[in-house]
């Protein structure tokens, strides 16, 4: 396999789709968050492979590391409302949040 | 074939089967290290195309801060080193096969489009610069092009006007993150004041 655009397009469609498969199907919260963070690296790959094989430059290079700097606050947000929700249930089951059920 | 593909085909079975193992796994912890394994095979793609500081931060943010804190996450609400939180069988079928048919069409999609744009002529770098850019030494134009100024010549479709910096998506995200840092804080500050109010659930 030769390091080509559609090679890493390949690779960052293989992320995307584990980390969609890993927020649908996990029951643990700490589980959902892997699986964003998955998505996300498929779409910086994305973006790199664009910086580097087409005509954009550096504009991908600079998106994907403002999407770094998202993933991690998000991370961190996530992690608190996590680290709240276990200390109101007693677990990190995603399952059991359903109080704002209508 | 060489040096590069190979080294390419290393990292991209690498990323791919790690995160593969990561929706197999059941057991958190062990999640949370096909994590770190895909992640750092990730920096290694990002070197391979000619993205050094892309690569770099990507080790340092990814791998050495984001994912410390989820394992922090990990630590602080599994109530066994071995917490299992099992999915159905039935679902984990259903989201494999609906997996496998939406992998199938992205891998149609990104074989059916041609990605070069045709005949479209390579990007109009200066030549120096380009030299630089290309061997993967981009720290300089990087920093340049988030403080407003393009060095790296990259124009827009027209191909007349200078592509613009990134002055403003800078400050934005130096204000979002200090938004997260303070309200983050805030969050884990208030579930401290509960438990030292004797248990008792009172939304703050």
């Amino acid at each position: 396999m030769s390091a080509n655009m559609n090679a890493y397009l390949l690779v960052g469609a293989v992320l995307f789709v584990c980390g969609v498969i890993c927020m649908a199907t996990k029951r643990n919260g700490i589980g959902v968050l892997m699986g964003v963070e998955l998505v996300l690296n498929g779409a910086n790959i994305n973006f790199v492979a664009f910086s580097r094989f087409s005509r954009l430059g550096l504009d991908g290079q600079v998106f994907s590391l403002f999407v770094i700097v998202l993933a991690a606050a998000e991370a961190a947000v996530a992690l608190a409302i996590a680290l709240n929700f276990y200390n109101n249930h007693l677990t990190i089951d995603v399952d059991r949040a359903n109080k704002l059920k209508g | 074939m060489t040096g590069h593909s190979f080294l390419f085909t290393v990292f991209a079975l690498s990323t791919c089967l790690s995160a593969i193992a990561v929706v197999i796994s059941q057991t958190v912890v062990r999640m949370a290290f096909w994590l770190i394994i895909s992640l750092g095979s990730t920096s290694a793609l990002f070197f391979l195309a000619d993205a050094d500081f892309v690569g770099a931060a990507q080790l340092l943010i990814y791998v050495g801060g984001t994912l410390v804190l989820l394992v922090f996450g990990v630590m602080l609400t599994a109530s066994g080193p071995y917490l299992k939180i099992a999915t159905a069988p039935g679902e984990t079928i259903i989201a494999g096969l609906a997996g496998l048919m939406f992998l199938m069409i992205v891998f149609g999609s990104i074989q059916a489009v041609d990605w070069t744009g045709g005949s479209a002529p390579e990007v109009s770098r200066q030549r120096d610069v380009a030299s630089a850019v290309s061997s993967g030494n981009t720290l300089r134009p990087i920093g340049l092009s988030l403080l407003g100024l393009r060095v790296d010549g990259a124009s827009d479709s027209d191909g007349g006007i200078e592509a613009p910096g990134y002055l403003l998506p800078f400050e934005i995200v130096s204000v979002h993150l200090l938004v997260v840092l303070i309200g983050s804080a805030y969050l884990a500050r208030a579930k401290r004041s509960r438990q030292s109010a004797g248990g008792n659930v009172s939304v703050a």
